[in-house]
């Protein structure tokens, strides 16, 4: 493998990283106050259908980011009232709005755009020129989301382990019967927590259909928002695992495609099961302490349930 | 719960999903009335699209059972999808392998590769819950998407056809097929149904079953009685695996006559929906699969006819879905013990 090939590698794998990032940094914002947010696979597809419309209404990529994650948390809203306001349970609503969300965007998608068969094209972020034009710095020139999803990591850890909202949110996806006795909204927590896990899954649709992509193909999302859940997992519930895991996830899908190009066919099937195959076994030898929040995806009427 | 309640709700979040999808279909400026009829016309209307709905509704009864008998054990397998490709796999090995044997054995022998794959499947998601408390929904999602690796890696490699054009094996030799009823429709839809009573069977007539629903709607209560969660929760996860990978192996041997990579389309997430409006329960289960069944038919022929894409059917699928919790939430009931509890709870008895 040559450096230009390493280059290419590095900067498709940061390209391919950054939806997941976003996305499981939502999730874990979810997560860590108690919603196991299945959904979320729902919602970044709806961000990345709203994404393409908002940017072909407007011609503004960033108008379509907008439209993004307002469609995302209009779906996020409904999830939480159902698993939050009703606490029915979250695996069958997260089913649900998935199956809501590949529903009503296909449909959509049909009724606004036809079914021409030409590829509908928008308006979509470029990389910036922000480091200096060499071979060695092109991993850095990136499109805009990008720098603020990074940007993100060190800011949920500090909410989330440096604030008293953050103590409170993880209070609720610890213990929210005796978080509810010392005076913790929990109700309130968990629908901030959902919303702007939400918006995240949202801007991370609008990134595949306005920065990774300038189109929307139905079902894009593809699996992302599930290996979003997973990276979660491997990052064991903390922004710099999640980091650690979407750039893994990235590098993986990345060097599938290097692989294709040069014609190596078989193992890339391989390749990409790797991720997948390694967060089954962290989650085997992680201890037991390391499993995450203790009242995930519990309902708050139902209570900590032991086996 | 009495079960005439239990149907109604069921009835009234279908009611309710309809409804609410023909209000989608207003506002995205389609008729409602031609997609509908076309819907219905798709599923019922003539031998044809009956038996589509015969043959969409199969693999969905496989699956639903698998997923209603493993949450009636408190074991969320969300990893149907996963355990059905991995049927799939087998039974297209396992047939190919022993064509040559009399009849029946090739088929039985295809058939109970794909059981045994399924099974040994979902025992990964299984053993690690019980020997290193790994959660059990992002272990099967884990195991779905590797499933789906394993058969993409399949059909692009070892079991490519011959010609090598396609990512698809070679036809399943005519030996291994499941044998013709009557027109399209194949034996595996006996299979299905006779697996429906095998489960009610199982489930409500015989100790085993007892111990999985008795682990399920409360494990330390179980443990005291002197069952062991740890064994039931496996041979439910097992009979749910196996389940689950006859699906996959009756859709090959009796529908598609080859695997190839996006075999499935979703079936074992759609089978999550088939068994929460079954109530979890083997008739209810069989009468949903039949719904959805129906309506996987008639999207086809709505998209045809009237344009209205065929995912659509995902906007009811999920209506039904949020509507049947919704209608059962309760919020802030104090009285349950266990998480399964509120699964169970509402579930018609036999």
């Amino acid at each position: 493998m040559t450096a230009a090939d390493l280059l290419s590698l590095a900067t498709t794998t940061i390209a391919l990283a950054t939806p997941l990032l976003l996305a499981a940094l939502g999730e874990l914002i979810a997560e860590r106050a108690g919603i196991l947010n299945i959904g979320i696979e729902g919602l970044m597809l709806t961000g990345a259908f709203a994404g393409m419309v908002g940017s072909y209404a407007t011609g503004s990529p960033s108008m379509g980011m907008v439209t993004a994650c307002v469609a995302a948390l209009g779906l996020g809203a409904v999830f939480a009232l159902w698993v939050v306001t009703l606490d029915v349970d979250q695996v069958v609503a997260g089913v649900a709005v998935n199956l809501l969300a590949v529903g009503l965007t296909g449909v959509l998608y049909r009724a606004l755009f036809g079914t021409t068969g030409n590829a509908l094209t928008v308006a979509a972020y470029a990389p910036l020129a922000i480091a200096p034009d060499v071979a060695l710095l092109a991993p850095l020139r990136q499109p805009a989301p990008v720098y603020p999803a990074f940007a993100l990591v060190p800011l949920v850890w500090l909410l989330l382990f440096r604030t008293r909202i953050g103590l409170r949110l993880r209070a609720a996806g610890e213990a929210p019967q005796i978080a509810e006795s010392v005076g913790v909204n929990v109700v309130a927590v968990r629908y901030a927590a959902v919303l702007v896990g939400a918006l995240l899954a949202g801007a991370a649709g609008g990134y595949l259909s306005l920065a990774y992509s300038n189109t929307f193909v139905e079902g894009m999302s593809a699996g992302r928002g599930f290996i979003a859940l997973a990276v979660v997992v491997f990052g064991r519930w903390t922004p710099l695992g999640v980091l650690a895991g979407s750039l893994l996830f990235g590098a993986a899908s990345a060097a599938q495609f290097q692989l294709q190009a040069a014609g190596v066919a078989v193992p890339y099937h391989v390749l990409l099961m790797l991720p997948y195959v390694l967060t089954l076994l962290v989650l085997a030898l992680a201890s037991r302490a390391a499993r995450g929040p203790a009242a995930l995806a519990q309902r708050r009427s139902v209570g900590a349930a032991t086996d | 719960m009495s079960a005439p309640r239990s149907l109604l709700r069921a009835l009234a979040a279908v009611a309710l999903a309809f409804a609410a999808s023909v209000v989608v279909l207003s506002a995205s400026g389609a008729h409602p009335l031609p997609a509908l009829t076309a819907l219905v016309a798709g599923a019922a209307g003539d031998r044809f699209a009956l038996t589509d709905t015969v043959l969409k509704t199969c693999p969905l009864l496989l699956t639903g059972l698998a997923v209603a008998l493993a949450f009636r054990c408190g074991f969320w397998n969300i990893g149907a999808e996963g355990q059905l490709l991995v049927g799939a796999l087998a039974a297209t090995t396992v047939g190919g392998a022993a064509h040559a044997a009399p009849f029946p054995l090739p088929v039985l022998a295809a058939l109970a590769g794909a059981a045994a794959a399924g099974a040994l499947w979902a025992a990964i998601a299984a053993l690690l819950r019980i020997a290193r408390g790994v959660n059990e929904i992002v272990a099967t999602i884990m195991l779905n998407f590797i499933a789906a690796r394993v058969l993409g890696w399949a059909v692009h490699g070892p079991l490519m056809e011959a010609a090598a054009r396609y990512p698809q094996s070679d036809p399943v030799p005519a030996t291994a097929l499941l044998p013709v009823i009557a027109g399209r429709v194949h034996a595996g839809v006996l299979l299905a149904v006779a697996l429906a009573v095998v489960v009610w069977f199982l489930l409500f007539r015989t100790v085993i079953g007892f111990g999985w629903r008795a682990v399920g709607d409360n494990p330390r209560a179980a443990r005291v009685a002197g069952l062991s969660p740890a064994r039931a929760l496996l041979t439910a996860v097992l009979a749910s695996g196996a389940l689950a990978g006859l699906a996959g192996g009756v859709e090959v041997l009796g529908v598609t006559g080859r695997l190839f990579e996006q075999f499935s389309g979703g079936q074992g997430y759609t089978a999550i929906a088939v068994a929460l409006l079954g109530r979890l329960h083997p008739g209810g289960v069989a009468v949903a699969a039949l719904f959805f069944g129906a309506l996987a038919a008639g999207s086809g022929a709505m998209q045809r006819v009237a344009g209205v894409s065929a995912v659509f059917v995902a906007i009811i699928q999920a209506g039904t879905l949020l509507a049947l919790i919704a209608i059962e939430a309760r919020p802030h009931a104090q009285d349950e013990s266990a998480a399964a509890k509120s699964l169970s709870d509402g579930v018609a008895t036999p």
